[in-house]
């Protein structure tokens, strides 16, 4: 391994500059009023690991809580029902809005995707400054909102009782439609690049499927946000005024506002999920030494993913209301949801069968997604099933379902890809030694929290649920020791990595031997990117040694 | 820059689409509760004045081509033009925004308000045994006030943007070569109106 | 400092590349067309079509508002990616509209009803009141 990573020292033999992105201006204004993509990406990067640390607290309350029948902690009761409801909806809430959306696209994307293009910045550098003020505003909303009693609707704030109940919901649907915009803003910026911005000789089938992956988020990002919009507006003056179309006493619908809901959610996990899937494809090819096999399914995939992802959303309401119609319209069109990240699944175990493979700490985050992504995948279609779902709905089993995706799937491969990019934004490398053992306990963490939650839920224990029957508390005691196991592993990354800034600026400008072209440029990057406009001239991923050893 | 202005545009268009899908949400939720109270909706719709919605349709027309008026003497780097057109616009929009104000003063006094609020009219004949009228007619007012309402305010920040542009080209900040934020704020403002097209006669038209 | 945002091209005059669009006369004729258009959907407004009155100005709004995109908006002579940008924003709203009346239109009716199968006495909370059903805001 540290041959390897020797071996990929330089592409040419130039000293490291000395002005690099983070120290050519100083002072915490010029961070402030900064348009550098890279900065950016930094602070974003910063924000949304804050909100997964603070939803990270919340959901291991959540679960410190469930360890008992009685909830009961020392001889004390840890939470009440009240606030528990709070506690479960902050942590959605936070993880969906503050963390999981802006996370790869926001953080990484901000800081990679130019990089990968070969240019100097996004399309609109000042919009991206908005975006990430957004971003900080949505968040001081919701802190205020927290403070001033928070909410305990959960996440999905369903009418009518959104409409209803007490708690700051104005306030907190205030803050998703403002990290709605700042959404939006990022996708509006990352289309407009990637349509313009590609260095000289990048036709799309030449761009790194990150970039796809981007790519086809911003789109989902820039259509799906907006009814997001609209649909907090809409509760917010249902709520302010009693407008009336939500509640069925002045004539509304209460199911009328969960296809509000849904039109934009369902499209967001795949916000979610596309991003992580678009790490995947730079890892697996990077830690083979292979080319992606079948790039162009790949690419189409990430595109198709995104469109059909916006005709499916019914299939959170098989047990609402909808009409039988188009409920069984819907079941049918989430079969076909799976296919593209099927596609996906095998081409990138094409890439790695007879690949030169290296088990470095992103690699092992990559096949972790493989495994965490398939068992999450796969119950996604069990759900998607009718039959099975009007039995599983709002059970554990869907909590397991989307933790799978989510935090298996994206989480997993968001920690990875900060792994891969560590040395090109920080200019050092972490100790690959505790990121094995970390990555380790939150695989093993992960599994024990989860797949009981399955188990959990294919017996009847409902999802919310404050009080359960004593006879699922065993499961519920494991479940949150495992929290406990994935709580370790994550607060050891963040304690390896911070640790790895108090090393000296040593780190390749190509640890990995990547081939896209940010590996091409120094660790740190220089302001503007690149020395001089890059040129394409190979195509992606194109491990062979006549190339390689350019 | 040729790719700047492209790139610039397709920001733009993007940030559109995202305008089409926020109140079409609105156009939809309106098109459910129609078809749930269709009988509501045509006696709601009487009180709505025909000839001041035409009106404001005019007006707003007009508007959208001094605004392209406006675009075109940019092209033609002809300053005071561009100056002249942009008032224009901005003086059809506040046309616009009096007549709705008017418009809006008429509801308030008739009581033809959401649900919560709504004042039975004589000529609302869907009524249940009490006498108590449906809500589709509130609903329908519910509708009127909130898309009316976000096209106001769109058309208000249109007014604050225009007027920016308008300041910005008086210093002579626009050219032949460099007009982007013109042809920008102008693909906007055709926006605003594009969504009055449909939101005309679907309130003040359909029988 | 990152200069991508360069605003002085008024430094660079060489022509760039002439962008299309139309003459005074076009936009002219474009206003008339669409005056005459409004003058007709307000005048089928007064004929009673039944159902068909949805369906007219329905209509005639999206020929008003292709002319507008096409000539004033100037997608007639932009590049295809704006176009299909804007298209794709009506398409999945179409999608959306779409759905939710497949759901809505295939209930046993669009009004609710009770139990008993008839419609529920609906009553408006008279505008005196105060107390409203919901409870505190905010």
């Amino acid at each position: 391994m540290e041959n390897a990573i020797k071996s990929q020292t330089r592409i040419a033999d130039r000293p490291r500059p000395k002005i690099n992105y983070l120290n050519a201006t100083h002072g915490i204004w010029s961070w402030m009023s900064t348009v550098d993509h890279k900065r950016i990406g930094v602070m974003y990067l910063v924000g949304v690991l804050g909100a997964f640390f603070v939803g990270g607290m919340f959901a291991l309350l959540v679960r410190l809580t469930l360890l008992t029948h009685d909830h009961m902690l020392f001889g004390r009761l840890l939470l009440t029902a009240d606030a528990y409801n709070r506690v479960f909806t902050l942590h959605g809430v936070i993880m969906v809005f503050l963390f999981i959306i802006p996370s790869v696209p926001a953080a990484l994307g901000n800081f990679v995707l130019p990089l990968m293009l070969g240019a100097k910045d996004v399309a609109f550098p000042r919009l991206n400054l908005a975006s990430f003020y957004l971003w900080c505003t949505g968040a001081i909303l919701a802190v205020v909102g927290m403070i001033f009693g928070a909410i305990d609707t959960g996440w999905t704030f369903y009418t009518p009782y959104s409409t209803t109940t007490n708690g700051t919901v104005t306030l907190m649907t205030m803050a998703v439609f403002i990290l709605g915009f700042s959404s939006i803003f990022t996708g509006i910026n990352f289309v407009a690049t990637v349509h313009k911005l590609r260095a000289p000789g990048m036709g799309w089938f030449d761009m790194p499927l990150f970039v796809w992956g981007i790519y086809s988020t911003a789109i989902i990002q820039v259509l799906a946000t907006p009814v997001l919009g609209i649909t907090v507006v809409l509760l917010m003056l249902e709520r302010v005024f009693s407008i009336g179309i939500f509640d069925p006493k002045l004539g509304g619908d209460p199911v009328l506002f969960q296809h509000f809901f849904w039109f934009y959610s369902h499209p967001a996990v795949y916000i979610m999920i596309l991003p992580g899937m678009a790490i995947i494809s730079e890892l697996i090819p990077t830690f083979s030494r292979k080319t992606m096999f079948g790039y162009r399914a790949v690419a189409y995939s990430s595109v198709s993913l995104a469109l059909l992802s916006f005709i499916v959303w019914g299939h959170h309401m098989f047990v609402a209301g909808q009409s039988q119609l188009a409920t069984v319209i819907f079941s049918a069109l989430t079969f076909l949801v799976a296919i593209p990240s099927g596609v996906k699944m095998f081409n990138w175990l094409g890439t790695m069968y007879k690949g030169n493979i290296s088990l470095e700490t992103p690699m092992l985050y990559a096949i972790s997604f493989l495994l965490l992504f398939a068992i999450g995948g796969l119950t996604g279609i069990f759900l998607g099933t009718l039959s099975v779902d009007v039995h599983l709905t709002d059970t554990y089993f869907v909590v397991a379902h989307f933790h799978y995706v989510m935090m298996g799937g994206t989480v997993i491969a968001f920690i990875g890809g900060i792994h891969y990019w560590w040395p090109k934004m920080t200019g050092r490398m972490y100790s690959e030694k505790w990121g094995r053992i970390a990555c380790t306990l939150i695989f093993i963490g992960f599994n024990m929290t989860f797949l009981t939650q399955f188990i959990l839920g294919s017996r009847g224990m409902p999802r919310r649920y404050y009080n359960y029957l004593e006879q699922y508390q065993p499961l519920h005691a494991f479940s949150t020791v495992g929290s406990w196991v994935i709580g370790l592993g994550m607060f050891m990354t963040a304690a390896y990595l911070l640790a790895s800034l108090r090393k000296p600026m040593d780190a390749p400008d190509n640890p990995w031997g990547g081939t896209t072209l940010e590996w091409t440029t120094s660790s740190p990057p220089i302001e503007h990117n690149f020395e001089e406009q890059p040129v394409l001239t190979k195509a992606p991923y194109d491990y062979r040694p006549e190339t390689v050893a350019h | 820059m040729e790719q700047q202005f492209d790139t610039s545009k397709i920001g733009m268009w993007l940030f559109l689409a995202t305008e089409v899908l926020l109140f079409g949400g609105l156009f939809v939720g309106f098109g459910l509760m129609q078809a749930r109270y269709p009988q509501e909706f045509i006696e709601a719709h009487e009180h709505l004045q025909r000839p001041l919605g035409a009106l404001n349709t005019v007006v707003l027309l007009i508007s959208s081509f001094t605004m392209v008026m406006g675009v075109l003497s940019a092209q033609r780097g002809d300053k005071k033009k561009v100056v002249m057109f942009l008032v224009l616009t901005i003086l059809c929009a506040c046309i616009f925004l009096g007549v709705k104000y008017f418009e809006y003063s008429h509801k308030f006094e008739e009581g033809l308000l959401p649900p919560r609020w709504y004042h039975a009219q004589s000529t609302d004949t869907v009524r249940d045994a009490a006498g108590n009228v449906s809500h589709g007619y509130g609903t329908f007012f519910a509708f009127y006030f909130m898309m009316t309402g976000l096209h106001g305010i769109h058309i208000l920040v249109g007014i604050f943007l225009l007027s920016w542009i308008a300041v910005r080209a008086h210093r002579g900040e626009f050219s032949k070569a460099y007009y982007t934020p013109v042809d920008l704020v102008g693909l906007y403002w055709h926006l605003v109106d594009l969504i009055w097209i449909y939101l005309f006669p679907l309130f003040y038209l359909i029988k | 400092m990152s200069n991508s945002e360069q605003t002085s091209e008024h430094l660079h005059p060489h022509a760039h590349a002439k962008h299309h669009h139309g003459s005074a006369a076009l936009y002219v004729r474009t206003l008339v067309a669409l005056l005459i258009l409004t003058a007709i959907t307000v005048g089928a407004s007064y004929i009673d079509f039944g159902a068909g009155n949805v369906v007219i100005a329905l209509f005639i709004a999206t020929i008003k508002a292709t002319i507008v995109a096409l000539f004033f908006m100037h997608l007639r002579w932009d590049k295809p990616v704006n176009a299909v940008i804007a298209c794709a924003g009506f398409l999945f709203l179409g999608i959306f509209l779409m759905f939710d009346f497949i759901d809505f239109g295939s209930r046993d009716g669009l009004r609710p009803v009770n139990w008993d199968g008839k419609l529920p006495i609906e009553t408006v909370a008279p505008a005196t009141s105060g107390a409203a059903p919901a409870a505190e805001k905010k």
